[in-house]
């Protein structure tokens, strides 16, 4: 059976075990039908004419993995950020696992969609905000057909919260593949402050597909710093829909760090409703192998006086290939616009590629826009003066890319994840040198 | 030190060196002349390592020991420093991670530990101070944005933080004013010891009024075709390179 078919008959299965006489039930139900529509993506649509998921939809995904809990700290603290004092929501195959989280209710909500989906207090706020910005595509209806596990948080007004929240989702492949569908809601409210990590981490070698939605909302004033690590297994996929909606004069910065897993697809998207918000989207890539990496970046500036900027390094080595597609709309009425985009890329080998698209759409008049994109090798002149001082070939190509990709990493807020970002690069590129550039 | 034996050398099938011979002794300074295109540039590089470059026939020994094979970083831990006609912008790495890097990689493959940090930061300190350079500047990324002369007095505070054997200074002069060239110089010459040499190479006399050369060679056409003491920079500085040209062809 095709996975899709397998998803939409169990679908019922799934019915057995959540509250069907609910309004969250009636969009869960409207966004099955979507996905039996559409179905999967395929590459005769323009946003994923570079990104086939065919590869990666052949397996016989168990869509409800067995509950696994028996993971100790001991065995998975090398995927947190452990050095550093943190809120947790860890999930194992999709289930919270309590043992290994840290949750609130305590001034603020760090705790479970699961929660947040099912118990009456919360209600208003799900109404409010629930499946309010996702997309109605096939890929997000399909998680919003499943959606019922994952982070809920909520900061309330002028909320600071001190320390970051992580969130971590593991799959134990224990059974043959495994397919999971996080699904978090993430609101913070008028001039308060957020720091979130995010991570997916497979923990053997069975294929694991994850298809992830999260909503973040970032009312009057807020600032939200989300980080995405992705240093996944080569047996894992991750789809990430995220999907943010910023009101006035609220900051929110998204940093994505792709080293690692079998293909990566980030839909990225932002949308302006006010003005003078400032929308920040930074990137590192960088694989190798037969790894695939396709960020899709939406801002939508619909409100006069707001700025995006977005930034993605791309190293690419062997087989590897890259898709950076990045949209930024302006509104007529969003005058005063600043939009910038880069999207620099370096190939390490002949077989490597990587398509890139700026698109922009522009109806205003007065606005401030630029892109560039740019793709290239390693400057050799630069690797002979490098070199001619002693630094071995290896070690002054990996201080090359670091270097090429460094300025992302100058907005990372929170210097244990700089540190950790820096060790995961020196690893992958094999060399054991202090990056403290 | 180095010994230069009948060094022929091409790139893209281009023959750019045809038969070079050279002794450096240490302790000694050379001044290496010549027009454009002589190929003044190309046996710096070629003796730096330079992988563009294929060594025909011939070979280049330091201390005795056949450098030919060796790679630039290699002949970098062996004691060969080159100082760019044109140093080579990098943005993102500071000059002082740079150093750092070069010395405890050059430390790590002598089987030595990192250099402690506290003697890391004196011996930029001292060398700074040598170079009369601004320890703001360190901070920096690689010759980004510097001046013609800050990327040259850059070039020699790297050569005095790696302390070579044997260094060659590649057009040094060029784009510098009168007093960066005298704290260039100064430099080169308050490093100079019996125990290490350098090769100047240059297209004017200038600077070797600074540094004093033991030996002037004039390069033309990819072979030394005249050597002499001191006192030939002067005689090319006051006639051109033309009467040497023509001996040559006559």
């Amino acid at each position: 059976m095709e996975l899709k078919e397998k998803l939409v008959s169990s679908f019922m299965a799934f019915e057995d075990t959540v509250d069907v006489h609910s309004s969250i039930h009636d969009i869960r139900t409207e966004a099955i039908k979507t996905f039996e529509e559409e179905g999967f993506p395929s590459k005769r649509l323009e946003d994923w004419k570079y990104t086939s998921l065919n590869s990666i939809l052949k397996h016989d995904y168990s869509v409800f993995p067995k509950h696994e809990n028996d993971i100790e700290f001991k065995d998975v603290k090398k995927y947190f950020i452990h050095d550093i004092d943190a809120y947790k929501i860890i999930f194992i195959d999709g289930k919270y696992a309590s043992h290994l989280s840290q949750t609130t209710h305590d001034g603020l909500d760090v705790c479970l969609m699961s929660a947040a989906l099912t118990k009456p207090k919360y209600k208003v706020i799900i109404d409010n905000y629930f499946n309010k910005i996702a997309a109605k595509n096939g890929i997000s209806s399909l998680n919003t057909a499943f959606s019922y596990e994952g982070a809920y948080i909520n900061i309330p007004k002028n909320k600071v919260v001190e320390k970051p929240i992580q969130i971590i989702h593991f799959s134990t492949g224990n059974e043959a593949a495994v397919m999971l569908q996080p699904r978090n809601l993430i609101v913070v409210n008028e001039n308060a402050h957020v720091q979130i990590i995010e991570r997916h981490q497979s923990l053997t070698d069975n294929p694991v597909l994850t298809n992830s939605v999260t909503e973040i909302f970032t009312n009057k004033r807020a600032i939200v710093d989300y980080y995405k690590i992705q240093n996944d297994r080569q047996s894992a996929s991750l789809i990430d829909n995220t999907f943010v909606n910023q009101k006035q004069e609220s900051l929110a910065k998204v940093h994505t760090f792709s080293f690692g897993g079998k293909l990566i697809r980030n839909n990225l998207n932002f949308y302006q409703n006010g003005e003078r918000i400032d929308s920040t989207m930074k990137g590192i890539t960088i694989i190798g192998d037969k790894q695939h990496v396709d960020h899709n970046t939406l801002v939508h500036h619909i409100e006069p006086n707001c700025e995006s900027h977005q930034d993605y390094k791309g190293i690419f080595d062997d087989n590897s290939t890259g898709v950076f597609n990045g949209k930024v709309v302006v509104e007529k009425e969003a005058q005063k616009t600043n939009a910038f985009q880069a999207n620099n890329n370096v190939l390490m080998s002949d077989k490597a590629s990587i398509n890139t698209k700026p698109q922009l759409e522009i109806f205003a008049d007065d606005v401030k826009c630029s892109h560039g994109c740019t793709i290239g090798q390693l400057d050799e002149s630069a690797m002979f003066y490098l070199r001619s001082r002693g630094i071995p070939e290896k070690e002054a190509r990996a201080l090359l890319m670091f270097a090429f990709s460094n300025n992302v990493l100058d907005s990372v807020k929170i210097p244990e994840i700089k540190n950790r970002i820096t060790k995961i690069i020196a690893n992958k590129l094999g060399v054991n040198i202090g990056f403290d550039l | 030190m180095l010994k230069i034996n009948n060094l022929h050398a091409s790139i893209e099938d281009k023959a750019i060196l045809k038969g070079i011979n050279l002794e450096v002794k240490a302790g000694e300074v050379h001044a290496i002349m010549g027009p454009n295109g002589s190929g003044k540039s190309t046996l710096a590089a070629v003796i730096a390592g330079k992988e563009e470059y294929e060594v025909n026939e011939g070979s280049i020994e330091l201390e005795g020991e056949d450098i030919d094979e060796l790679a630039a970083e290699e002949r970098a831990h062996k004691g060969i420093f080159l100082s760019f006609q044109y140093p080579v912008e990098i943005p993102g790495v500071s000059v002082t991670n740079f150093m750092k890097t070069a010395i405890n990689e050059s430390r790590k493959a002598k089987g030595l530990e990192d250099m402690p940090a506290k003697d890391m930061l004196k011996m930029i300190r001292d060398k700074s101070e040598l170079l009369e350079i601004d320890r703001k500047f360190l901070s920096r990324s690689i010759n980004e944005g510097f001046s013609g002369g800050e990327k040259k007095r850059n070039e020699i505070f790297q050569m005095a933080m790696l302390e070579p054997k044997l260094a060659i200074l590649d057009e040094t002069d060029s784009g510098l004013d009168i007093d960066a060239l005298r704290i260039v110089a100064n430099g080169v010459n308050k490093l100079k010891s019996k125990d290490n040499a350098v090769i100047v190479i240059t297209h004017y006399q200038r600077l070797l009024d600074h540094i004093v050369p033991d030996f002037v060679h004039v390069l033309h056409n990819g072979k030394i075709v005249k050597s002499g003491g001191k006192e030939l920079a002067h005689e090319l500085e006051a006639k051109g390179y033309d009467w040497i040209k023509e001996e040559v062809s006559a």
